[in-house]
């Protein structure tokens, strides 16, 4: 009852045909990613069943009239769909082309360690023009995706939709689907895109401030000289923006627009993967409302809203019911707003809807410093709105700090404050760490930067319950606090101040462990951190049925704690999911132990 | 085992029935759960104070002196008073098939539950429904306010309140942790090909070299008498530490010899998060007589966005001199950037073969307007005074010159 993918015969024949056509011309988008595609149906070529071959080679990308070098899967990009059912076995033979190792990644899968995918951690690795064989039986459903992790091969293609159907009733009822692979397409190498970060962290950020500069920000004179003396640039919203990236929506640029259909009154799930490298997007249907349905592949209970931000690697499954017949524009604006990836739903082929102009580009107030919480007296910064306030008039001082006011003697003056205060942390504060938080609160129940004051209802973690109690009701025995560190200027990142290629010490559970996990956000960047082999509930309030995710974004300045039980044995990848970040070493390796079969 | 080989093959069909992986434990996907246990309600929780630190803030690398660990889970499971139903409950009708944004299939047994939600819709068996009310979500949107969290909360938009209010805790890993190979992927593909991979996977994430060439200025200077020439570039190749750093700077007048051209080799350790140590030798070609000078100085951005260069130069025949550059970047549009400099010169004594007097020698005092067609490619006007001080510029009198003057400056700035 609940596959009933009612479609429209004509429409999925010529989606057929159209996907036909496009592999017999050696198209680079698989069928479900194909422009006017009618949705996911039994009879599109899928990847399907027990036994599955993917071949990594290189591909020529077309966007934008403009043709580059890409790294695909089957010759295809985005890489092809996946679709598989909960409780089967599945084998699949992945074939190297390419002159340089390769893996892959099935992201959010539980699978044993030696399949996760991630050479010198899980494997080592599927050697230049060799081959690897996975082999794991698939024990969840939901939406889900694969990539590379070697290198820098994501950025340039490597990435595709993973789509597992329950083995039993799927909660969540519709009458068609689309899979949104979105994603960020450059013509710079990757490599010539961390050199040139590493040359010039604010390289590609093409909305600084300016003294001439139409755009003017709604910051105090104190934020301006705070983030000046800091060093630190309120505009640095994104590492790599739009004056790299082509921002791809199943493969297809703002231009190509791909289009999805579908029959007023249906309701249609909506797919939705941050495939991207490193761009964080604000997700909306302007004129249609979102029932959010699940994240990360896991049910959430229904929550309606207008938009939401999605990091890295994280998943949305919406269903939306445009009951009128016209299109509707799909909008992914990137978090720094300088550009977007666009797609349209519509009826029928070739409708349109108009495509809302960016919005104004963000700046990052004194809650992304790590500042949120300083003034624990009768008022805080977060109600106060500094953004509103203008003018720099604040003085506070005068607006008398309550008793709980911290090691802020008699005047409260942000200028003086210890933004880089060592004795706050347990790890060397060295050059790769530009900042340590003084004051992180937690920020599940914001909705990402710029996002504050749309106008209507964008989606933060704490609207997040899961649909069924969390399972392991233990509470954790133990925290361990995680600091997410950086140096904008250098464009390092680190976590706890080390960069993996320092050989930090593991992160160690002991099988079956359950911790609290809290990550600390000394930087001004939004960080989409990422598990491997487990799953986490994000403490936001709802005890029990906390959100179930495998990645999570931290806000710059503040803190978010989970819940996991360490039931993997192995050694597992811990990263930032911002491609960049991780290359400069934003990643750990977590040791869960004992093995199977050992002795505990 | 029946296996479907094919892959172009109907997906949402017939797939076998297979035996279940068991090692693995699914969160959140319980459903449909037959007899669900309610859930502990403890209302006599005590509500505890705002999120306490942890006590102790052991590094978790620390390993632990074999700390007991009680071997069974603790019975209470996060007991906290959940979920009292949101005040506002939405005034509409229960989820039926005609809301719009009824995402979720709605069983008959899911009706008799008191469904305020309007956009409620999930299937619910029917044991879920037993748990009582504290499955209740009133209003999608009234995530914010949820019982768990005891403390009245004026003001919505606070970020103060953590909801975790109890956390246990922070501590070392269990002694278990530390049990068994130290690397699991040994265990199945063998040390030997792990330890390279392992390797790789090292300098890939952090380890990289990386470069930068910039040449800051090259610039004719036009100016009374006979106009000159300057460059100034500099280059480094390293890692985010230390970095192999090379300047050079000369000028001259056109139709002359060189006047004054210099080369440092420096070895560049950072020292904290913006400004790097420098240390190393530096040559100077012209002018006669040539000087080799060790060199040691500080570069980096200060506070505020200054970008500074200083550096004391000690030379083979033992001057002391020094040097110290300050320049600011101003951004007019994302393209247009006006760049305020400051040099000044310094010496500890008198090198008459030189032209040099010992105090403030002389200093640059000027303004670069680029334009950046690329970011990398910048051609630039400017206007600078420079002259002599001190008993330098009686050296430069004495050789016919002026102490001082002014330099209109035409040139390109490039990196790459």
């Amino acid at each position: 009852m609940h596959h009933s993918l009612s479609l429209e015969r004509r429409a999925l024949l010529r989606a057929a045909t159209l996907g036909g056509l496009g592999l017999g011309l050696g198209g680079l988008f698989p069928a479900w990613a194909q422009s006017g595609t009618a949705g996911l149906a039994p009879t599109l070529p899928t990847l399907s069943g027990e036994d599955i071959n993917l071949r990594v080679g290189h591909s020529p990308f077309t966007v934008g009239g403009r043709s580059g070098h890409a790294i695909t899967l089957n010759g295809v990009l985005p890489a092809p769909l996946i679709r598989l059912r909960e409780g089967q076995n599945l084998r699949l033979n992945v074939l190297n082309d390419l002159d340089e190792d390769t893996s892959i990644h099935w992201h959010g899968l539980l699978v044993p360690f030696q399949m996760d995918g991630v050479p010198g951690i899980s494997f080592p690795g599927i050697p230049a023009r060799g081959s690897f064989t996975y082999e794991f039986p698939i024990v969840q459903s939901g939406t889900y995706w694969y990539h590379s992790h070697s290198g820098l091969q994501e950025q340039m293609g490597h990435y595709g939709p993973m789509i597992i159907d329950p083995k039993d009733v799927d909660p969540v009822a519709y009458d068609r689907e689309h899979v949104i692979v979105l994603s960020d397409w450059s013509f710079f190498h990757p490599h010539q895109i961390f050199s040139k970060l590493k040359q010039e962290g604010g390289f590609f950020n093409r909305q600084k401030q300016t003294l001439l500069g139409g755009r003017e920000d709604e910051m105090t004179q104190e934020e301006r000289m705070m983030f000046a003396r800091m060093r630190m640039d309120p505009t640095d919203i994104a590492d790599v923006t739009e004056a790299a990236y082509t921002f791809l929506i199943n493969g297809h640029g703002p231009r190509e627009n791909w289009t999805g259909l579908f029959r007023p009154g249906e309701r249609v799930r909506l797919r939705i993967i941050n495939a991207a490298a490193q761009t964080i997007f604000n997700v909306r249907i302007p004129g249609l409302a979102m029932t959010v349905v699940a994240s990360d592949g896991q049910n959430v209970r229904p929550v309606l809203v207008d938009e939401f931000q999605i990091g890295n690697a994280e998943t949305y499954d919406v269903v939306v019911q445009p009951s009128d017949d016209r299109a509707f524009t799909f909008v992914a604006e990137t978090i720094d707003r300088a550009g977007m990836g666009r797609a349209t739903l519509a009826p029928r082929m070739g409708m349109t809807a108009p495509v809302p102009p960016l919005r104004k580009r963000p700046t990052l107030g004194m809650k992304d410093m790590g500042m949120a919480g300083m003034d624990h007296g009768a008022m805080n910064h977060g109600a106060m709105n500094h953004g509103a306030m203008g003018q720099g008039s604040m003085d506070h001082a005068a607006m008398g700090h309550g008793s709980a006011a911290p090691a802020a003697a008699p005047v409260m003056d942000h200028s003086n404050m210890n933004m880089r205060d060592a004795s706050k942390v347990t790890f060397p504060v060295g050059v790769g760490v530009d900042m340590i938080a003084p004051n992180p609160v937690d920020r599940t129940g914001d909705p990402g930067i710029g996002l504050e004051d749309v106008g209507h209802k964008v989606l933060t973690y704490r609207d997040l319950v899961a649909l069924t109690p969390n399972p392991d009701k233990r509470a954790p025995t133990r925290a361990i606090e995680i600091h997410l560190t950086g140096n904008m200027e250098r464009f390092m990142w680190s976590i706890d101040g080390q960069t993996l290629s320092e050989n930090p010490e593991p992160i160690r559970f002991e099988l079956n462990e359950r911790v609290r996990v809290t990550m600390v956000n000394d930087t001004m960047m939004t960080h989409p951190m990422h598990i491997h082999g487990h799953f986490f509930e994000v403490v936001n309030g709802h005890s029990g049925d906390h959100p179930v995710k495998h990645t999570v974004m931290v806000l710059p300045g503040g803190k978010l704690s989970f819940d996991m039980t360490a039931d993997a044995p192995g050694d597992w990848a811990f990263h930032c999911h911002l491609l960049y970040h991780m290359h400069a070493g934003m990643m750990r390796i977590v040791k869960v132990r004992p093995l199977k079969g050992e002795a505990a | 085992m029946k296996r479907l080989s094919i892959a172009l093959l109907a997906t949402a069909l017939a797939t076998p029935a297979l035996a279940q992986h068991q090692g693995h434990h699914m969160p959140g996907h319980s459903m449909p759960m037959p007899k669900a246990k309610p859930k502990p309600k403890s209302p006599a929780a005590t509500p505890k104070p705002a999120a306490k630190k942890p006590v102790s803030r052991t590094k978790a690398a620390a390993r632990p002196a074999a700390r007991a660990r009680p071997k069974a889970p603790p019975k209470k499971a996060s007991a906290k008073p959940v979920g009292k139903p949101t005040a506002k409950a939405a005034p509409k009708p229960a989820a039926s098939a005609k809301d719009p944004h009824a995402g979720h299939d709605m069983e008959p047994a899911t009706l008799s539950r008191p469904a305020a939600d309007p956009h409620a819709g999930h299937s619910m068996p029917q044991g879920t429904a037993s748990s009582g009310q504290d499955v209740q979500q009133a209003d999608p949107h009234a995530g914010h306010d949820m019982g768990t969290a005891p403390a009245p909360q004026a003001d919505p938009h606070a970020g103060h309140q953590m909801p975790m209010a109890d956390a246990p805790p922070v501590a070392p890993p269990p002694a278990g942790a530390f049990s068994g190979p130290e690397h699991a992927a040994d265990t199945v593909f063998g040390p030997g090909q792990m330890a390279s991979a392992r390797e790789k996977l090292r300098k890939e994430h952090g380890g990289m070299t990386t470069y930068k060439l910039l040449v800051d200025q090259l610039e004719g200077r036009i100016r009374s008498g006979r106009d000159g020439y300057r460059w100034d570039a500099q280059g480094w190749i390293g890692g985010d530490i230390d970095k192999l750093w090379l300047k050079t700077e000369g000028e001259g007048a056109f139709g002359e010899a060189v006047e004054q051209a210099e080369v440092q080799a420096l070895w560049s350790h950072a020292i904290d998060p913006w400004f790097d140590l420098q240390a190393g030798i530096r040559h100077d070609f012209r002018p006669d007589p040539e000087r080799t000078h060790f060199v040691l100085g500080v570069q980096g951005l200060a506070p505020y966005w200054f970008e500074v260069d200083g550096a004391a130069f000690l030379s083979n025949k033992g001057d002391v001199t020094a040097r110290i550059e300050v320049e600011y970047d101003l951004r007019l549009t994302q393209k247009l950037i006006l760049q305020p400099r400051i040099e000044f010169d310094l010496a500890a004594q008198d090198v008459p073969e030189l032209g040099i007097g010992s105090g403030l020698s002389s200093g640059e005092l000027g303004a670069r307007l680029r334009y950046e067609i690329r970011p990398e490619f910048a051609p630039y006007v400017g206007l600078e005074y420079e002259r002599a001080f001190g008993s330098t510029a009686d050296f430069r009198r004495a050789g016919g010159e002026k102490a001082g003057g002014w330099n209109l400056l035409l040139g390109v700035r490039t990196w790459f």
